[in-house]
């Protein structure tokens, strides 16, 4: 015990130290533009602008478009309503790890791991806090190379509050920032549903601080940064041009294909087979699915980074397919299994949720439909008869859903991508299926190796599974000493 | 004295506790407990994961009562605990050494 504490402590000491020595080097970079207007101030200031000009940049904020350009906007700063809706959207993202997911895995598990999944939320939630500031945001936004930023804006270094256009141009850049650490927070929460029940919290903390540098952070480079080599949107010379709404590829195949390495790696649980492990509260993982699909909305409406048509398509592609793979789920189980359960209602929305994230802002509301259709039945299938055939023990059905569902949404997006939903979809269009393929794939290779490499060095240097008799004991009181319902 | 043990469906606790009333019983020990004979469980699914649940919830009703009492006693708590369908529960007699009222210190069937 005393070898994991002191272990995680270097490395957090390692990280902050190799942070500090790195960032001083890239402020010289932010000092050269400041250098150039002082040498030939009139040939770079830009204009004032006339009164046409000031009505323009104010219809491009209603519209959501640019600025006029090499003018000195009069509203240079993020737009009220487009920015409001960008914090609502954050906080609607964190709600939905805390407690939204908190809550659905941890009415998932028994009694005695309660707590062990509300503390991995909101451990990861710090941890990746913390990265996110000192170098995450960077590498993963600052334009670096196609697959990894650079530390320009470690420590938020070079921004400001009322700064605009590292998102979009009327969302503030702090924001921007924030509402991708909600991404960055829920992401490697979910890969846990796996292997719930029988992971150590200190072997939890250190792989989601690799995992993040090695997965997370290139991953969202690649799909969402303007020079990213799969952001077929933003960038013209993306290598893979592919389409990504909110998070297909990057929160839910990499989460999902991950929880599958992680599992196989990890092993069942003690007694997994013979001994019955159901749900401890159906009411507690109801709630949180409740949670999690109004979450969503800022998740999936959020990402169009304004509260403009293209959110409005991706709510109502959201609503649409949640609430359809909720009902199909269910359906399909009074079928098979004679019950229509509460479990397969939250199943089927969250599935829905999964499998629309990176459609809905590309697709029209037929669309959703279908892909709420195809989401209450493939992940069912994969949870109800794919786990049982191969045997391996995914805990939560973190790879049935998310990965399998995450999979089918990135490749739905490539068949039903429509431009009347959405304009950008045109020139990519052509082809567009065959590049999806190719991000889901790219996806894949990375997290399945990534994640081996990442638990055998975890398994190593502190182990991955709790003793056996602290297994049986319970997370909850083997690594946090507490109990999560003391009744009597 | 002698004390009887009945293991009945949790939904006839009522009516066999105005059984025992209407024969001038009206002390017991009820507790919630867990069990099977003959009458098997039932099946859990939870995405695609079976689970039989073997043990079925019942009540346990404890009493302790006079010789006398103890042939209307049984007799009362069978009629209105049984429902004919299996699972219905049974009930056990055995002999009691001593009962002490702790309030007033009597002893014997004073006492209960």
């Amino acid at each position: 015990m005393c070898k994991s504490k002191s272990l995680l402590a270097a490395l957090t000491a390692a990280i902050l130290v190799a942070g500090m020595i790195a960032v001083p080097s890239r402020v010289s970079a932010q000092e050269t533009p400041a250098a150039e207007t002082t040498t030939a101030p009139a040939a770079t200031a830009p204009a004032e602008p006339t009164l046409d000009q000031r009505v323009a940049d104010l219809e491009a904020y209603v519209n959501n478009a640019a600025r006029t350009p090499d003018v000195k906007s009069k509203v240079n700063v993020p737009g009220p309503g487009h920015n409001a809706w960008q914090m609502a959207s954050t906080a609607l993202v964190l709600f939905m790890t805390l407690p939204g997911l908190a809550l659905f895995y941890g009415g998932l598990v028994r009694v005695k791991n309660v707590l062990s999944i509300l503390a991995m939320c909101m451990g990861i939630a710090g941890l990746v806090t913390i990265l996110w500031w000192l170098c995450g945001y960077s590498l993963t936004f600052a334009a670096g190379s196609p697959f990894i930023g650079d530390l320009s804006n470690a420590m938020f270094r070079g921004m400001s509050p009322g700064g605009v256009g590292a998102g979009y141009y009327w969302i503030s850049d702090y924001i921007w920032a924030m509402f991708q650490l909600t991404f960055a927070i829920i992401t490697p929460a979910l890969i846990f549903g796996a292997s719930a029940e029988r992971m150590k919290f200190s072997a939890v903390l250190l792989f989601v601080g690799i995992w993040m540098f090695l997965v997370y952070f290139p991953l969202a480079h690649m799909v969402w940064s303007t020079t990213g080599f799969m952001c077929g949107p933003l960038n013209p010379n993306a290598g893979i041009k592919a389409i990504d709404f909110a998070g297909g590829t990057v929160v839910h195949m990499s989460s999902g294909w991950t929880a599958l390495v992680l599992c196989l790696i990890l092993g069942p649980r003690g007694g997994f087979g013979k001994e019955p492990m159901p749900p401890h509260s159906m009411v507690l993982c109801m709630v949180g699915t409740g949670m999690l699909y109004v979450g969503w909305f800022g998740f999936n409406a959020g990402s169009a980074l304004g509260a403009d048509a293209i959110a409005s398509n991706a709510f109502t592609a959201t609503m649409l397919a949640a609430a359809t793979g909720g009902f199909v789920w269910a359906v399909m189980e009074w079928i098979t299994k004679g019950h229509p359960s509460v479990l397969g209602f939250c199943s089927g929305i969250v599935a829905g949720l999964v499998v629309i994230t990176p459609a809905c802002g590309f697709v029209t509301p037929t669309g959703a439909m279908i892909i709420g259709v195809a989401a209450g039945v493939v992940p069912f299938l994969a949870v109800t008869y794919l786990k049982k055939a191969i045997g391996y023990d995914d805990a939560l059905d973190t790879f049935g859903v998310h990965g399998v569902g995450g999979t089918l949404g990135a490749l739905m997006t490539g068949l039903l991508a429509d431009e009347s939903a959405n304009p950008v979809v045109g020139t990519l269009k052509e082809g567009l299926f065959l590049n999806q393929c190719k991000a889901a794939v790219l996806t894949i290779i990375l997290s399945v190796v990534a994640t081996a490499i990442i638990a055998f060095i975890v398994k190593i240097v502190i182990g991955l599974r709790p003793t056996p008799e602290s297994e049986l004991r319970g997370l909850d009181l083997s690594d946090h000493g507490e109990e999560g319902y003391i009744l009597s | 004295m002698k004390k009887i043990e009945a293991i009945i469906k949790p939904f006839k606790l009522e009516e066999v506790k105005d059984a025992l009333a209407d024969l001038g019983i009206e002390g017991m020990t009820v507790s919630e407990v867990k069990g099977f004979g003959r009458q098997k469980g039932h099946t859990e699914i939870y995405r695609g994961s079976e689970y039989t649940v073997d043990f079925l919830p019942k009540i346990k009703i404890e009493v302790v009562l006079a010789d006398s009492l103890l042939e209307s006693a049984v007799g009362a708590i069978v009629k209105a605990a049984k429902t004919g369908k299996i699972g219905d529960g049974k009930v056990f007699v055995s002999p009691v050494e001593e009962a002490i009222r702790i309030r007033t210190d009597e002893t014997g069937e004073k006492a209960v």
